[in-house]
């Protein structure tokens, strides 16, 4: 016994002598994430798991999103607007160059916004680009952009994933070998697995305090509690399995971060179908939802209810819970009134758990008003063809994460069919509003319009809920936009 | 002289888990302590205990009354699916034996080598896949593959049965092929297919809960016994009870019918009846 006693004694005081110097700062970190992306070019594809990885990191546009939302200068360092809001003139940053030692130029920034609102453009949000005329260098270093209108929302669209700047050399390239100009550049890509950054020496601003990152891929949520427990990952800024992040809170080496993210999760209805066209049965549905239900049920506790689509952070929200408060007298009176009866839909649920568990959720709420609705899980990929492609369902659940994506309502074609005139009346004045307490008070017009028509049922706004080890500093802690931003994370002793 | 008759152990304790079994599934017909539709968030992941004699899962749903629907669940995919096998498989058999040697058993043998060359599981996951999810594509995932099983079976059976005298002299008598087999071979061969069926049966139960848990199977709020484990799966380090019940019921349930198959066979089989002691 004794023996075996100061053997371990021994072996630890070696193990403890050779960490010692271990045990300085680390400078790398592994990053979980729930889904891999389908490639790393924010620029062609809307899949959010691209700008996980990508946003701020490898890729920079003229401006960006800080860590609550707010827009800060990126490889632009200052702009000047013209009076009448029609002309931006940027001033780029000196010595910016590529991953690939190519320096930045206006010219690149000329290629890349007229390469995504080119006509055979495949970006996947246009309309961020849609009201920009002409893009021209006026020398290296400065580029003018006139707008066919006046566009309020212009720096806030140049922020996002999709408006990054590239060069021209790379840009068709970059979906697996991609060359951007922030503070990690590519390393590489297993794919089923990890994709790793590196710092990258040559950047431009205030360099990366981690040396190397690591985003591993973990979509099944028992795997991913594994993972941290055994601290193979670090930080998992958004923890897919809501109900075990107690425990990790409660153990001392993890701490829980719970912030807000810009996914409105909704139970979207097909508005073009039989008998969802008619607003009473939208109403109907809307007034048969207990929200916080849900949200207990599903995210334990985690999450935030709204009454429209529109993030509850905004300076601009208006609470409109009211309108469609849980009544499901109000419900089966609405829905005699409609002359419906014995209404049986499909409820198509992608995989995401906030989906899988809230439908079950809303298909017995639903159940309780009269309504009976056949569940169908589908997977990723289905549901993007099936669902959000060809519009072919009754009712999903569904979160929409691009922050400030209520403008998804004036699209006619869009999967849930809305696009009234009214809307698109709202949304072009907002356009050519400048003055910010107008405009919010026009987004607050948005909201209610949408409300007010039940277009869909709007549940709860999806928390950033996530684990992370106690040690790691300067995560964000909201997510203003789909990104893991690591240009501010290091480790505390 | 006793050997045939005493009864073994190992087929009362399979005949009382599947009665056991099919006496809970009968009961959720008629009752059960709470309702299994109704999610009352409140009360999740609630331990054991007087009210919830098997507690509550993350929904609030008392895991009693749902391993009770979930029996009814797994019973009626197992009957329907077996039942599939028997209804195909059997005739297809007996037709191949009272024929063999002619391309009717060549198609009916060799199409039955086809879909078992197919691994099982794969098979229903594509049926499933192609059809969307749901109890009764899972019934006819798994029914499928009981086909050939029964037609193999039978068609051996029967051969041996068909050189013996008995159907010498029916043959003798007029009697046709069809009438023989229906009335001198089908009988014969019963006892072997029961045994078979029981098999077949604990592993429809399998099959259904493997389909169900990868999300293949009944769909939700249909309670079913893989699905409880699936959702239950992140819960273990929270509330164990969530998915060991559930397990347990599988488990339970498979064995007890593997142990009454054996047991039947036991009594059937005339070549394991004279090798017992």
């Amino acid at each position: 016994m004794r023996h075996g006693g100061s053997l371990v004694l021994a072996s630890l005081a070696l193990v403890l002598a050779m960490t010692a110097p271990g045990a300085a700062q680390r400078t790398d970190v592994v990053v979980g994430l729930v889904l891999e992306p389908p490639h790393l070019d924010p620029t062609s594809n809307a899949a959010a798991a691209i700008d996980e990885v990508v946003y701020a990191n490898l890729f920079e546009g003229l401006t960006r999103f800080g860590a609550n939302g707010d827009i800060l200068p990126a490889l632009a360092e200052s702009w000047d607007i013209s009076p009448d809001g029609l002309t931006y003139r940027f001033t780029l940053h000196d010595g910016v160059t590529f991953h690939d030692g190519a320096a930045l130029t206006a010219a690149d920034v000329v290629f890349s916004l007229d390469r995504a609102r080119a006509g055979d453009s495949v970006n996947a949000q246009k309309f961020l680009f849609a009201d920009i005329e002409a893009v021209v260098a006026e020398d290296d270093r400065t580029v003018v952009v006139t707008l066919a209108r006046p566009n309020g929302n212009f720096l806030f669209n140049m922020a996002w994933g999709d408006a990054v700047i590239v060069a021209e050399a790379s840009a068709g390239t970059n979906a697996t070998q991609p060359i951007g100009t922030g503070p990690f550049r590519f390393e590489t890509w297993r794919q089923g697995d990890s994709v790793t950054l590196v710092r990258n020496p040559s950047y431009w601003g205030e360099p990366a305090r981690l040396e190397r990152a690591t985003f591993r891929f973990i979509s099944d949520p028992t795997a991913a509690f594994a993972a941290m427990m055994a601290e193979d990952v670090d930080t998992f800024p958004v923890f897919p399995a809501p109900e075990t992040l107690s425990i990790l809170d409660a153990d001392p080496r993890f701490e829980t971060v719970v912030g807000t993210t810009e996914g409105e999760t909704i139970l979207a209805m097909n508005n073009r179908r039989e008998p969802l066209d008619d607003i009473r049965v939208r109403e109907a549905i809307a007034h048969a939802i207990d929200r916080q239900t849900i949200i207990d049920g599903a995210m334990f506790g985690y999450g935030t209810p709204i009454g429209t689509h529109f993030a509850p952070h905004h300076p601009a929200y208006v609470d409109l819970t009211g309108l469609s408060a849980h009544d499901p007298a109000r419900a089966r009176d609405l829905l005699s009134e409609a002359g419906v009866e014995g209404l049986r839909l499909s409820l198509a649920l992608p995989p995401p758990v906030y989906a899988r568990r809230g439908g079950e959720i809303i298909a017995a709420q639903l159940r309780d008003v009269g309504i009976e609705t056949d569940i169908v899980n589908l997977e990723w990929a289905q549901w993007l063809e099936q669902v959000f492609g060809n519009a072919d369902f009754d009712l999903t659940v569904i979160s929409h994460t691009e922050p400030m994506d209520i403008e998804i309502y004036g699209r006619e074609d869009y999967y849930f069919g809305y696009g009234a005139p009214e809307f698109q009346a709202l949304w072009d004045e907002l356009n050519l509003t400048l003055d910010p307490d107008r405009r919010n008070a026009l987004l607050g017009d948005l909201q209610r319009n949408i409300s007010e028509n039940f277009v869909n049922a709007y549940i709860f706004q999806l928390a950033k809920a996530g684990v992370q080890n106690v040690d790691l500093e300067g995560m964000w802690i909201n997510a203003p936009t789909q990104a893991t931003d690591l240009t501010q994370v290091y480790w505390a002793d | 002289m006793k050997k045939g008759t005493r009864l073994q152990p190992n087929l009362l304790i399979g005949a009382a888990i599947s009665l056991l079994v099919l006496a809970m599934a009968l009961l959720s017909l008629v009752w059960t302590p709470f309702d299994v539709t109704v999610l009352v968030v409140g009360d999740r992941l609630q331990p054991p205990n007087g009210t919830h004699w098997l507690g509550t899962d993350h929904f609030g749903r008392d895991i009693f009354s749902m391993i009770l629907v979930g029996a009814r669940t797994s019973i009626a995919v197992a009957v329907v699916a077996v039942g599939l096998g028997i209804g195909l498989g059997v005739p297809l058999g007996l037709a191949a034996a009272a024929n063999a040697g002619s391309l009717l058993d060549d198609l009916v043998m060799r199409g039955n080598d086809i879909v078992f060359a197919f691994p099982a599981l794969i098979i229903a996951i594509l049926i499933t896949a192609i059809f969307g999810p749901g109890a009764i594509n899972a019934i006819v995932a798994i029914g499928i593959f009981n086909i050939p099983v029964f037609a193999r079976l039978t068609r051996g059976s029967a051969l041996a049965l068909w050189p013996r005298d008995f159907i010498k002299a029916a043959r003798l008598a007029g009697k046709g092929r069809v009438l023989i087999s229906i009335e001198h071979i089908l009988p014969n061969v019963a006892n072997t297919l029961i045994v078979q069926a029981t098999i077949q049966f604990s592993l429809a139960i399998l099959a259904e809960a493997g389909l169900a848990y990868v999300g293949l199977g009944a769909q939700p709020p249909m309670p079913s016994w893989g699905r409880m484990l699936a959702e239950a799966q992140t819960m273990i380090a929270l509330a164990p009870h969530v998915a060991i019940i559930p397990g347990l019921a599988i488990v339970v349930t498979v064995l007890g019918l593997n142990l009454l198959g054996d047991g039947l066979r036991d009594i059937f089989d005339p070549r394991m009846r004279g090798r017992r002691p």
